[in-house]
């Protein structure tokens, strides 16, 4: 009989997508490109921060969208009418972006003198939180009808976010939401959370959120 | 909702050590996942069947250790446990302050495997 032999493996089950993501954000320091991660269920606003974003930053900045999709072109059409560089990722049923689709879907665009290339990830706030993209930074987007208490049932994409734009304000004077709550809740999990309070529709707080990232990009392009 | 690319992931790297260490079959492999994590057990293990079918770690048993959210305070450096039910009234338990960051709880580590 043959003995049972204790192999030690010691790996990260994702040590793959960690080198990839760690790979493209040197090329992407190098390229001076800033790369940012947009996640947030179906719903919640990403489209509209996007076009709201971008409408804001693009006499100063260059600026490319990769538009992830289970299975449609939409999006990428919006976002493309609005003047600017956009890719669409068709994810083929998978529930998340990881690094090696973003590097496809940067390969597919002009990279040469981009500022900013901001990721919409599939609409989901469970699998995106678990890839990294090789994105600078990660945004995530709640929106009011969603619910004050999501802290508690996603953890993850809490920790792993480093701005978090509570979308649909408009919508407070109707929804049982509390937004210091949400605060107190989302800062418990991750204390260095940027937070934003704004509305896509009425473009209340849109300034702010854009101030971030125009400060952002200012401190990462000198 | 994501356990068939992190099977996937986790097959690779098993069969990769599998053939350098020569072994003619995997029985099982130990894996530590933080509390944090959405993956559900036997999912990953009903991938895992599928997915290993025809390799040297067919019928393996995936043995998961859930690593627990443990938090260290900011002020006063105490490091303590978790339970991901009380995540929100979390503070510190020394100084009582709420500023405090994540030490571990995310992981997605493979410790060891068992093989003849």
């Amino acid at each position: 009989m043959d003995d049972i032999k204790l192999i030690e493996v010691k790996e990260e089950i994702f040590s793959d997508n960690k080198q990839m993501a760690d790979g493209l954000r040197q090329r992407l320091a190098r390229d001076k490109t800033y790369l940012l991660n947009i996640m947030a269920s179906p719903g919640a606003g990403k489209t509209s921060l996007i076009l709201k974003t971008v409408d804001l930053l693009k006499d100063d900045f260059r600026i490319g969208v990769i538009e992830a999709d289970i299975d449609s072109m939409v999006d990428s059409k919006k976002v493309a009418a609005h003047g600017v560089n956009a890719v669409q990722i068709r994810t083929g049923g998978f529930c998340h972006l990881d690094a090696a689709m973003v590097t496809k879907g940067l390969n597919a665009m002009d990279l040469g003198g981009l500022d900013l290339i901001i990721i919409e990830n599939v609409g989901n706030l469970v699998c995106p939180a678990e890839f990294d993209t090789g994105a600078i930074k990660n945004a995530m987007i709640l929106s009011v009808p969603e619910g004050d208490d999501k802290p508690l049932k996603y953890p993850l994409m809490f920790t792993v976010s480093q701005a978090l734009v509570v979308n649909k304000i408009d919508y407070l004077s109707i929804e049982d939401f509390d937004v210091d709550a949400l605060r107190t809740r989302a800062l418990s999990l991750n204390p260095d959370l940027d937070i934003f309070e704004v509305s896509c529709k009425t473009g209340q707080g849109i300034e702010e959120w854009v101030d971030w990232l125009r400060k952002e990009l200012e401190t990462f392009l000198a | 909702m994501h356990e068939l690319p992190v099977t996937e992931s986790i097959l690779n790297i098993v069969l990769n050590h599998a053939k350098n260490h020569g072994v003619k079959k995997v029985l099982a492999i130990h894996l530590e996942i933080g509390e944090l994590s959405d993956l559900e057990d036997e999912w990953i293990q009903r991938y895992f069947d599928y997915l290993s079918k025809d390799t040297l770690a067919q019928g393996a048993k995936l043995k998961i250790k859930r690593t627990p959210v443990v938090m260290e305070c900011k002020s006063c450096s105490r490091r303590f446990e978790v339970n991901i039910k009380d995540l929100y009234e979390m503070k510190c338990p020394e100084c009582g302050s709420v500023d405090c960051t994540l030490v571990s709880g995310k992981e997605y580590y493979i410790k060891s495997m068992e093989a003849i």
